[in-house]
């Protein structure tokens, strides 16, 4: 538990015997190197345990790789690399660690903002050693406030929460319980998503939970982040949270979509490290969670910096192992195979584990781990994503972005894996779909998945083709586009996705995804992520544009969050394609969501895949019903293969995003923060990836 | 040479310095933190003061010849920086005249920035010298608090 955790480093016990505060571990942060001197010198006389480091950005990276390294972080405000507001909201959004502010400056306003911006205690220079021996008092009180929150918070005991599925757990954990509040709860969350995307409203109104949107502020996460990290991010319920927090006016819906960020976000995070090392660095991953300190958390996940961190880690094709296996991976909705969309069915936490998870698995099936490589960084990501929101919603993108990578590459043999794994296949399928391969028969459910997955590669072309302006297309533009490649896909011009022909296989009507391709030159459009709202993606399918709709919807919420409005188009599109493709699987309208969200935000490189992708999941979604998680999975095939390319988790993310569109439904709310993080981070990303954009890369070329 | 006569030179040199306003509390501070483990602690940082804000002053000097306009903005910003080094180590006129520049930036006052820089500059050098004085004759002596250690 993160409560222990803290206590531990602390001293054995709370309490007596404790040498607390004698080895309290502090950070501290100043560009000035006397100053820096002195103070660590200071500190050390206090007998306290001291990490010094000049630079901001050394120190995130220190406290991101353990947070439970250090009690304290002491920083300078005036600093060359980083404002040191900044990074004391990210450390409280991300670690929850009390942090210090110094300066020489004693301007009110100064002090004011050190205040609001969440730092227990302000000190001036030169500081005096009698202040730093009082300073282990921030850690206790923080330690204790936490300690009576969880207390209170294991006496109720929640339902077992899954995390990881477990987003879809603590969903149907929750929805149980208030299905009815969630529906309203999400768009609440999504509007506060959304609000917290734009404006990350923080400082002002703590804890305006009695509005029916919650203003996720600055010491609101920080409580939340005490409670999640007392119970332990497994365990993590939103019920159980929410009683820790004890905050009035607080709703468990509102704590739920807010963790499925969180997880998304820390997911991005450890992606992000992963992947700087596996994919050169994302940086803006990391970046993601913090976004404003409370902020970036909730862009950051949307910029999909995770596709790339996340991405690598989908080489690691366990997760999607993981998500294959469960054949039907249902995981809400869409066969779990592909279904890491799912997770966004559940909530964008959820979601974003889902896609994470089912892309894995999906893959798997399909193809050889080439496929699932792209994918299950994607599913890595979404996984890490869940929790945070607002990466979740990244996540989700990455994962649906593999998932549809993976689909177009599994031209032939997806379909033959679709037939297995109605979850999975909806990669393999939607790969053949994109491939042309008719023989893509894969299953009905397959199918879907190959529509759906055909659309992110058809529009992954197009969209690189159109997309790959956008750079931030997002991960998923580059699935597109290495569908396009690995899977041969007909090139579709960008707005014709010739998508539809393979699908004809059958169950989808491929003519649906090519009408979209060429109607839709979604272009960055329709899922605009202006759209936030729900699937305004002008997708111009014809039948898929309910479906789309759906994504959009998605990728609107998603995007809303994520601030990436030039990516946005794309993601949109992407999301489009996320969904299209998760689409098949969930009933149109999730995928569309999700698809559309997380198509969007791979779209960035088709427009048209978005529009294709939109039809993939009309018709997927139609399809797919049952298969639905193959769309998931297709975007995470894709995500892998662009994964490999794209490493722009966005994209992985907004097909996680995608195939959570089935279960996104519910979590739009959420969802569309994550989306916005997502595909903010796969807008990062995709630009990232444009260059790459190159799908061959994932091992998809099975596709062809 | 007697220590003890010494010492006590070194001891009403550093009064002085105090009793004329060139250092305050800070320095004071840094004193208590030096030890067996940091035997020329306050040496340390005071040479590592003079090394890195010598920097800062010419960059100073260099914004200040900009007069049309004056980038107040920025002078402000590097003046900070010296005054928060300059108050790590107690140099108490020095961080007064710091102030008073930071006043006339924010006033718009070109005038008063360059005046009050002649003065800081005066003060900052006049400082300068009178520690590295204080630190040579103080070496001789030996830690101060502790046993003096015959040289």
């Amino acid at each position: 538990m993160a409560v222990e955790n803290q206590r531990g480093h602390l001293g054995d016990k709370d309490g007596s015997g404790d040498p607390f505060p004698v080895g309290m571990r502090v950070l501290a942060v100043d560009d000035d190197p006397i100053c820096l001197k002195v103070l660590e010198t200071l500190l050390r006389k206090c007998q306290y345990h001291v990490t010094t480091t000049n630079q901001a950005v050394e120190a995130l990276k220190m406290l991101r790789e353990n947070r439970n390294k250090f009690d304290l972080v002491i920083s300078d405000v005036n600093m060359p690399d980083m404002d040191g507001f900044k990074l004391l909201e990210l450390v409280g959004l991300e670690m929850d660690l009390p942090v210090i502010m110094l300066s020489s400056d004693s301007d009110t306003k100064l002090v004011m903002k050190g205040v609001t911006h969440g730092a227990c205690d302000y000190l001036l220079k030169p500081v005096r050693i009698e202040e730093l021996k009082n300073i282990w008092q921030h850690v206790v009180r923080r330690r204790n406030f936490d300690c009576r929150d969880q207390n209170k918070a294991s006496n109720e005991e929640k339902a077992p929460n899954i995390v990881g599925e477990s987003s879809q757990g603590l969903r149907s954990e929750n929805s149980a319980d208030q299905s009815k509040r969630l529906g309203k709860k999400r768009k609440d969350q999504s509007e506060e998503e959304e609000e917290d995307g734009e404006g990350n409203g923080d400082d002002e109104d703590p804890s305006a939970q009695k509005k029916p949107r919650v203003v996720w502020s600055v010491e609101l996460h920080r409580k939340f982040v005490a409670a999640v990290n007392q119970l332990g991010l497994d365990k993590a319920v939103p019920k159980k949270i929410l009683d820790l927090m004890n905050v009035e006016g607080l709703t468990r819906e509102n704590v739920a979509s807010h963790l499925q960020k969180y997880r998304l976000y820390l997911k991005k995070a450890a992606q992000q490290a992963n992947m700087v090392a596996a994919l050169g660095g994302s940086d803006s991953y990391l970046r993601m969670g913090s976004i404003d300190g409370y902020g970036d958390f909730c862009t950051s996940s949307a910029s999909g910096r995770i596709s790339n961190s996340t991405l690598p880690s989908y080489a690691s094709s366990g997760i999607f192992s993981r998500l294959n296996s469960p054949a039907g991976l249902n995981m809400r909705g869409i066969s779990t195979s592909a279904l890491i969309r799912p997770v966004q069915s559940q909530s964008i936490n959820s979601s974003l584990n889902t896609l994470g998870n089912i892309q894995p698995s999906i893959f798997p099936t399909n193809q050889s781990s080439s496929l699932l490589h792209g994918i299950p960084t994607s599913i890595e990501l979404n996984q890490s994503k869940q929790s945070n929101s607002p990466t979740g919603i990244s996540q989700l993108n990455q994962v649906d972005l593999s998932g549809f990578t993976v689909a177009s590459s599994f031209p032939d043999s997806r379909a033959a894996v679709n037939g297995p794994n109605n979850s999975l296949p909806c990669v393999p399928n939607n790969h053949l779909m994109l491939q042309g391969n008719p023989q893509q028969t894969h299953s009905p459910g397959a199918f879907r998945n190959q529509s759906s997955v055909r659309v992110a590669s058809l529009s992954g072309e197009s969209f690189d083709m159109g997309m790959c302006g956008p750079s931030n297309l997002l991960d998923y533009n580059r699935c597109n586009e290495n569908w396009q490649n690995a899977a041969q896909l007909s090139k579709f011009p960008a707005n014709s996705l010739p998508l539809c022909e393979p699908f004809s296989n059958d169950q989808l009507p491929p003519t649906s995804i090519n009408a979209s391709n060429s109607s839709t030159p979604i272009g960055n459009s329709p899922v605009d992520f202006s759209s936030r709202t729900r699937m305004t993606i002008p997708v111009p399918l014809d039948d898929a544009r309910n479906e789309l709709r759906c994504q959009e919807g998605l990728i609107g919420n998603i995007v809303q969050p994520s601030s990436y409005a030039p990516q946005q188009r794309w993601e949109e599109h992407k999301l489009d394609y996320n969904q299209n493709m998760s689409r098949p699987f969930n009933p149109v309208n999730s995928h569309a969501s999700h698809s559309g969200v997380t198509s969007s935000m791979g779209h960035g490189l088709n427009q048209n895949n978005t529009i294709c992708s939109n039809r993939f999941d009309a018709s997927l979604v139609g399809q797919l019903n049952g298969p639905s998680p193959s769309i998931s999975r297709c975007t995470e095939v894709e995500k892998f293969s662009s994964d490999i390319r794209l490493k722009q988790n966005e994209t992985y993310i907004l097909e996680q995003m995608k195939s959570q569109d089935g279960y996104m439904q519910n979590t739009f709310g959420t969802l569309d923060d994550i989306m916005g993080a997502m595909v903010k981070r796969e807008q990062n990303e995709l630009t990232l990836l444009d260059g790459e954009m190159g799908f061959d890369a994932y091992p998809v070329g099975s596709c062809n | 040479m007697d220590k003890n006569q010494s010492r006590r030179q070194v001891a009403s040199m550093k009064q002085s310095l105090f009793d004329q306003g060139l250092l305050d509390e800070q320095f004071i501070q840094l004193e208590g933190l030096q030890d067996d483990a940091n035997p020329n602690f306050v040496e340390e940082i005071v040479t590592l003061h003079y090394r890195d804000s010598s920097r800062l002053i010419s960059s100073i000097e260099q914004a200040l010849k900009e007069r049309n306009p004056m980038d107040f903005n920025k002078l402000d910003t590097l003046m900070h920086q010296f005054k928060g080094s300059s108050s790590s180590i107690g140099a108490k006129k020095v961080k007064a005249e710091c102030n008073l520049f930071r006043e006339y930036c924010r006033a718009g006052n070109a005038e008063g920035c360059v005046r009050s820089f002649q003065q800081l500059k005066k003060e900052y050098v006049a400082l300068r010298k009178k520690l590295e004085a204080y630190f040579q004759l103080a070496r001789q002596v030996g830690p101060q608090e502790t046993a003096c250690r015959s040289k």
